[in-house]
């Protein structure tokens, strides 16, 4: 009923996914299956709603670009997808989920007969129940129990240990006492504790897993792939498309206006504004003309080039940012999650205490058989159930929650390191500013007037007709009818409506698109003569003002460390009252966060840039917009989507009061321990006690997490 | 004591039938979409006028 069927027939095809991120509703869903397969080449289509991700079955003759066109008649944009790591990841999740499915079937079914034996079933019924527990509990221990065998494994081969190592220990010398138990008749075998740890254990794990899959799915779908390929021109003037993987130096490359270059190039035909404000940071686009350098990774914002190819790959400008990333990300990877800090004094403790208990009752002449009952028990009740699922628990509870409020979180230490930082270092282009062009002279515009500019702008994939069509849109205007409509490269658009000519396009007294007061401007002429100018500028984003208040009552720290200019970023330091620094290459962002480090400062980053990638690896915690290049969306642990700024207050408090959650339920568990513990050495705690121990540890403990879901954190 | 001999296997080989099509549904990519399953069920497919009345 759900699952995608097979496809057979004798032609090879191949499988593409595309990331869709505009599927929407179920009629997305079937206009995309009935109206993709109406193409050719494409034999079936398959959308995956959660991810929104769309799977292509095509025959090997159409390229990307065609099967991105076939989405574009249907009206969706879509971005082809690697096959990344996201396959192995997924097993993870999946192997996860069948363990757990295995242990929870084990534990009712033991649960099933111990209950019985709990009420006083004896005798020969007991022995009975004792060896179909055996029966079950065998094969589930060893299935389910492997992630926590080769963990502890692992650690042991290394000479430390982790959270796993008790929780094997405890499992199997539980088994092994159990069936020694269940073969002499006695009266207490605890298969049921031992399956049922397992179980709980497991669950934590999985949610963990299943966090961040949810969250790379999301990240997933917001990659645009920035430069796939380009239009390579062969020497006989025709054009194909060519991956970026096989561009090489010396082919010529055609950039359309709107377009990101995939290679670094030298222009031998034409010139054009070049944006490269996702690669530095400077918001005004720069003119390049004949002879002048582009780099791979900025947006062609004026006409369209010809660019011969001068490096790809590894040997581009952006190459040496990636390095730097790579570098930088090696200190997170230094962090060490709560949970295992807490391992770090659990695992020891909790084996002391079993060691001695069994000295213990050894010494007070109590006998192999008895002794080793007690450690059994101590190992069990002090289980880490409460450890294990209390800090998942609370971190997808609050990731969910996140997620509804605009905020994607990539994993838990995410959460945890962001409830640390004590100071902030933000990027503007693209960070504090949308990034993009937008009208900001609206109220000068009459209404006749904007309905001849949208008629216009339509036509155009200019980036600022685009944001002039958006903005005319959002407010309802109506198109008027024009005709004769055409594109000249580079100058604008034309046509005739009511017998006159009117043109959108540059302002005719400058040769290259004039930057008047930082803002862009494009005239609206009628015969040659210029009616009204639309000036567009990079507006702060909504929310920005009050976001930073917040974060300056949260005790952060904030300062604007940009790669723009002087006298772009000044009015924007202004207005918020904050610090700043200027003119920063990639370098100097990551040698402040280092200084910041060296200080013992914990810093959160906001960027979006490549120029900021190296810095989102190295803070303590980074988040970057929806908006942002995919290196930063890749770094970051956080995404914020949409336009609004107001998500990145909003995390830090959730992510504090997570915490707060994650620390109630480590003092309820280690007061659970304090009960629970002596009433293991002294004997009392049978199977029974061990079960109801334990369900009620991880109820109390996964309750108290889902309070988060009801966070009013802002 | 006739009937548990009866009973417990049947009570076990139902939990088993029900985990084997926990591992099936898996194998089948059945949790692949969860959200997208909730929502085929609105779709219209008489458009294409190829189902029978």
């Amino acid at each position: 009923m759900n699952a995608p069927y097979p496809v057979t027939g004798s032609a090879a095809l191949i499988q593409t996914r595309f990331a869709v991120p505009d599927i929407r509703c179920a009629g997305c869903i079937s206009k995309l299956e009935k109206g993709l397969v109406q193409h050719d080449n494409i034999v079936q289509a398959r959308v995956n709603f959660t991810t929104k991700q769309v799977s292509l079955d095509h025959d090997a003759s159409a390229s990307v670009p065609e099967l991105v066109g076939a989405f574009a008649l249907l009206g969706f944009e879509a971005h082809p997808l690697g096959d990344m790591a996201r396959d192995t990841d997924q097993a993870s999740s999946r192997d996860l989920a069948k363990a757990l499915g295995v242990a929870g079937f084990g534990m009712m079914n033991i649960m099933l007969l111990s209950v019985s034996v709990w009420s006083g079933a004896d005798g020969i019924t007991r022995d009975l129940f004792h060896w179909l527990s055996a029966l079950i509990a065998l094969p589930v221990i060893a299935y389910s129990g492997r992630p926590f065998f080769k963990s502890a494994w692992n650690a042991l081969k290394r000479r430390t240990t982790n959270m796993d190592v008790p929780i094997s220990i405890g499992v199997l010398l539980t088994t092994v006492m159990s069936l020694y138990e269940t073969a002499t008749h006695g009266p207490h075998a605890y298969f049921d504790g031992a399956v049922m740890l397992l179980f709980f254990l497991l669950a934590g794990r999985w949610l963990d897993s299943v966090m961040r899959d949810r969250a790379r799915d999301g990240v997933t779908a917001l990659l645009r792939n920035m430069g796939t390929g380009a239009l390579i021109l062969d020497d006989r003037g025709q054009s194909r498309w060519v991956d970026s993987e096989s561009l090489k130096t010396g082919m010529v490359m055609i950039v359309a206006a709107g377009e990101r270059l995939a290679a670094d190039g030298e222009i031998i035909h034409g010139e054009t504004l070049i944006d490269a404000s996702l690669l530095t940071g400077e918001s005004a686009p720069v003119s390049v003309s004949l002879g002048g350098t582009v780099h791979a990774g900025t947006l062609n914002a004026g006409a369209p080039v010809e660019v011969r190819i001068t490096a790809t790959g590894h040997d581009t400008a952006i190459a040496d940012i990636a390095r730097l990333m790579g570098e930088a990300a090696q200190g997170r990877s230094r962090y060490v999650r709560i949970a295992d800090r807490a391992a770090r004094l659990y695992a020891p403790a909790v084996h002391l205490l079993a060691l001695l208990s069994f000295a213990g009752w050894m010494i007070a002449g109590a006998g192999w058989h008895h002794s080793l009952l007690i450690a059994v028990a101590v190992l069990i009740i002090t289980c880490p159930c409460a450890l294990g699922l209390a800090v998942p628990a609370a971190q997808i509870v609050a990731a969910g929650t996140l997620m509804r409020r605009g905020l994607l979180v990539k994993d838990g230490s995410a959460l945890e390191r962001l409830a640390e930082v004590d100071s902030a270092l933000i990027d503007k282009t693209g960070t504090l500013t949308l990034g993009r062009p937008t009208v900001i002279n609206l109220a000068e515009i009459s209404p006749k007037e904007q309905s001849l500019l949208l008629a216009l702008a339509r036509h155009s994939r200019h980036p600022l007709s685009e944001s002039l069509r958006h903005t005319l849109e959002a407010e309802g205007v109506i198109a008027a009818t024009v005709s004769h409509v055409h594109e000249i490269a580079g100058m604008g658009v034309q046509a005739q409506s009511n017998g006159h000519m009117i043109r959108l396009g540059r302002p005719s007294h400058t040769a290259t698109g004039s930057v008047k007061n930082g803002a862009m401007t494009t005239e609206l002429s009628v015969n040659g003569k210029a009616i009204i100018q639309v000036q567009f500028a990079d507006a702060l984003r909504p929310d920005v003002q009050s976001t930073v208040d917040e974060l300056r009552e949260l005790g952060l720290n904030a300062m604007i460390a940009s790669g723009d200019t002087n006298e772009a970023v000044a009015p924007v330091a202004r207005t918020l009252g904050l610090t700043a620094l200027t003119s920063l290459t990639p370098q100097d962002k990551l040698e402040i966060i280092q200084r910041q480090s060296a200080m013992k400062r914990k810093v959160l980053m906001i960027g979006d840039g490549m120029n900021d990638g190296p810095a989102l690896a190295a803070g303590h915690a980074s988040i970057a917009p929806g908006s942002a290049s995919d290196a930063g969306k890749n770094a970051a642990d956080c995404l914020f989507l949409g336009d609004s700024f107001a998500p990145v207050a909003i995390a830090i408090r959730m992510a504090r009061r997570t915490q707060n959650i994650v620390r109630q339920n480590f003092t309820l568990a280690i007061g659970y321990n304090i009960i629970a513990v002596p009433l293991a050495i002294s004997g009392y705690v049978t199977p029974l006690i061990a079960a109801l121990a334990m369900s009620g540890s991880s109820l109390i403990v996964v309750g108290n997490a889902m309070r988060l879901k009801w966070e009013r954190s802002a | 004591m006739n009937g548990l001999i009866f009973l417990i296997p049947v009570a076990l080989g139902l939990g088993l039938l029900g985990l084997g099509g926990f591992f099936w549904a898996m194998r089948n990519s059945q949790y692949d979409d969860m959200d997208g399953a909730a929502v085929r069920i609105l779709m219209d497919d008489d458009e294409d006028g190829d189902t029978l009345p």
